[in-house]
């Protein structure tokens, strides 16, 4: 079985006044074909980093990050990526701001082409009739959804989500998540998915990472068992309970507030 | 009935200012060499309105040609400090430097300088003035850009050319407009200095300095209102261009 991503080994530090600032030691983490891994760890250890390092924005002090095979070096076009700040360009409509990374990747869809695919896509996170509004004019939640579109429009192999569901409601957030399960099954991607939600890992990913505190290295991997389609009921079950009991028991390890001799799992 | 609004208001102010301005002198009795007064001025339109147009074109588009210079070397300029941080760390104090010396000063010089080419002299001198804000501002827009816009291109593998043109750009366009704003009043009163300073010279400062040998007092301040009105039509060309390319970056009120 072949990675689509393989990180090996990483190390990073920023450059600030103060001196390096270590935020990535020798972090290891791989994701199959088609597979979907959640990221999680305690808010400033290096997950947004990390992001940036698979996407090529940034080349890692030490270590490799290899994508279809291929050694990352800088970034590539068939990554799909929203960001935690989800950034839109206020002179330009929701539409457009969508149908942005269609006008950098070589495609073979017509004009009209692209602008349905953009359409329906707002359509699906629930934009309907927001097509022609400034983002100025959206709320945060529904810039994060706009940012989302941006992410697929150009159909990646490679979908990297920094926190795309933090700034939504409990309903809205449930709703894209089946959404997410709805285009992952019409148009398959190898995902990486940042977040602080548990049952967000859990429901999304087939693999749930779990990051020490900074510098951030692989502290936990947690593998969810596949049990067909997946609805939103399958939180309820006590192997959910028991899953997130686990990854809640990380974390605290993670953040230094539980002690890490217990890791028995 | 927005539209009714936006063009009464100003212009019941502008009445208001002209009767204030009449009355100020009828009231004090001031002789026309005091302080010429609104009833004044239009027998000097009258009487010059063929030299008035003449001037004024030529004060027009000494001006904007000056001014057009002054945004494609400010815009580059601008484009070389706000990529590149050594540059910057070069020209800017070369920059202010330049932009600190009075242009009054430099105008008798450039005369001097370039005597008998007037033309030459007063767009120079209209694009010397006017450059500046234009360059500060577009390296600030461009330098201050924040990373996330540039990363939402970048990891797509786009090159900086397209950054520029779809981001650095447009994200620019209202500091730049800002810019030129201030810009568009300097060209102005650039070209006017020449146009006064120097011999045997041309346009609407020209007509305001036969005025002063002559003793025209109307004359001269007549040319003063034609000044005022050419400048009010440039700057609403900008502000008009500005609705057009950043109208964007306007908040909806409220
Ligand atoms: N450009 C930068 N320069 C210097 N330090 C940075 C930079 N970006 C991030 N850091 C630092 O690196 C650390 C990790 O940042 P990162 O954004 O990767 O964290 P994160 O895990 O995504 O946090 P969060 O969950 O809050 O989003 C933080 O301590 C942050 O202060
Ligand atoms: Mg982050």
């Amino acid at each position: 079985m072949t990675n689509l991503i393989d990180i090996k080994n990483v190390r990073h530090a920023y450059k600030t006044a103060s001196g390096p600032l270590p935020v990535l030691d020798g972090l290891t983490l791989s994701v199959p074909e088609g597979g979907f891994v959640a990221v999680v760890g305690p808010s400033g250890c290096g997950k947004s980093t990390l992001t940036k390092l698979v996407a090529g924005l940034m080349k890692p002090d030490e270590g490799e990050v290899w994508l279809h095979g291929e050694r990352v070096k800088s970034p590539r076009s068939t990554v799909g990526m929203a960001f935690q700040n989800p950034v839109m360009l206020e002179w330009r409509s929701i539409l457009k701001n969508v149908m942005l990374p269609l006008e950098i990747v070589p495609t073979k869809l017509t004009k009209s082409q692209q602008e349905d695919r953009a359409r329906y896509l707002l359509d699906l996170v629930g934009l309907k009739g927001f097509e022609d509004k400034r983002p100025s004019e959206l709320s945060g939640g529904m810039r994060q959804r706009a940012s989302l579109c941006r992410a697929l429009v150009h159909q990646p192999d490679v979908l990297i989500l920094d926190e795309p569901f933090g700034a939504l409601d409990a309903f809205t957030r449930e709703d894209l998540w089946q959404i997410m399960h709805q285009v992952k099954a019409k148009e398959p991607f190898t995902g990486v998915l940042i977040t602080h939600d548990l049952r967000e890992s859990i429901y999304l990913a087939d693999q749930v990472v779990v990051l020490s505190g900074r510098p951030a290295r692989t502290q936990f991997t947690l593998d969810i068992p596949e049990t067909g389609p997946r609805d939103i009921d399958m939180l309820y079950t006590p192997e959910a309970a028991d899953m997130l009991h686990t990854l809640r028991h990380q974390i605290e390890i993670a953040q230094g507030r539980a002690p890490a001799e217990d890791t028995a799992a | 009935m927005i539209k009714l609004r936006q063009i009464a208001v100003p212009t019941i102010a502008m009445i208001t200012f002209l009767a204030l301005w009449e009355a100020l002198v009828w009231i004090n009795g001031w002789p026309n060499y005091k302080m010429a007064s609104p009833s004044d001025l239009v027998p000097a339109f009258t009487r010059y309105w063929e030299l008035f147009l003449i001037m004024g074109w030529q004060t027009l588009w000494r001006t904007v040609v000056g001014l057009l210079i002054a945004i494609v070397f400010g815009t580059m300029v601008g484009m070389i400090m706000g990529f590149s941080r050594t540059m910057r760390d070069a020209l800017y104090p070369l920059l202010v430097g330049f932009n600190a010396v009075p242009k009054a000063t430099v105008v008798p010089i450039v005369a001097l300088m370039f005597v008998g080419a007037h033309d030459f002299n007063t767009v120079l001198i209209a694009f010397m003035i006017s450059f500046f804000p234009i360059a500060v501002s577009v390296s600030i827009g461009l330098s201050t850009l924040e990373p996330e816009y540039r990363d939402i291109l970048r990891s797509l593998g786009a090159s900086q050319t397209t950054i520029f043109w779809k981001i650095a750009l447009p994200k620019t366009l209202p500091e730049f407009f800002g810019a030129l704003k201030v810009a568009v009043t300097l060209a102005f009163i650039g070209t006017n200095l020449m146009e006064i300073v120097s011999p045997h010279g041309r346009g609407l400062g020209a007509l305001f300095d036969s005025g002063k040998t002559n003793s025209d007092y109307p004359l001269m301040f007549a040319v003063l209102i034609a000044l005022a009105f050419l400048g009010i039509v440039l700057y609403y060309v900008v502000v008009a261009l500005e609705k057009i390319f950043a109208g964007w970056a306007e908040r909806p009120a409220g």
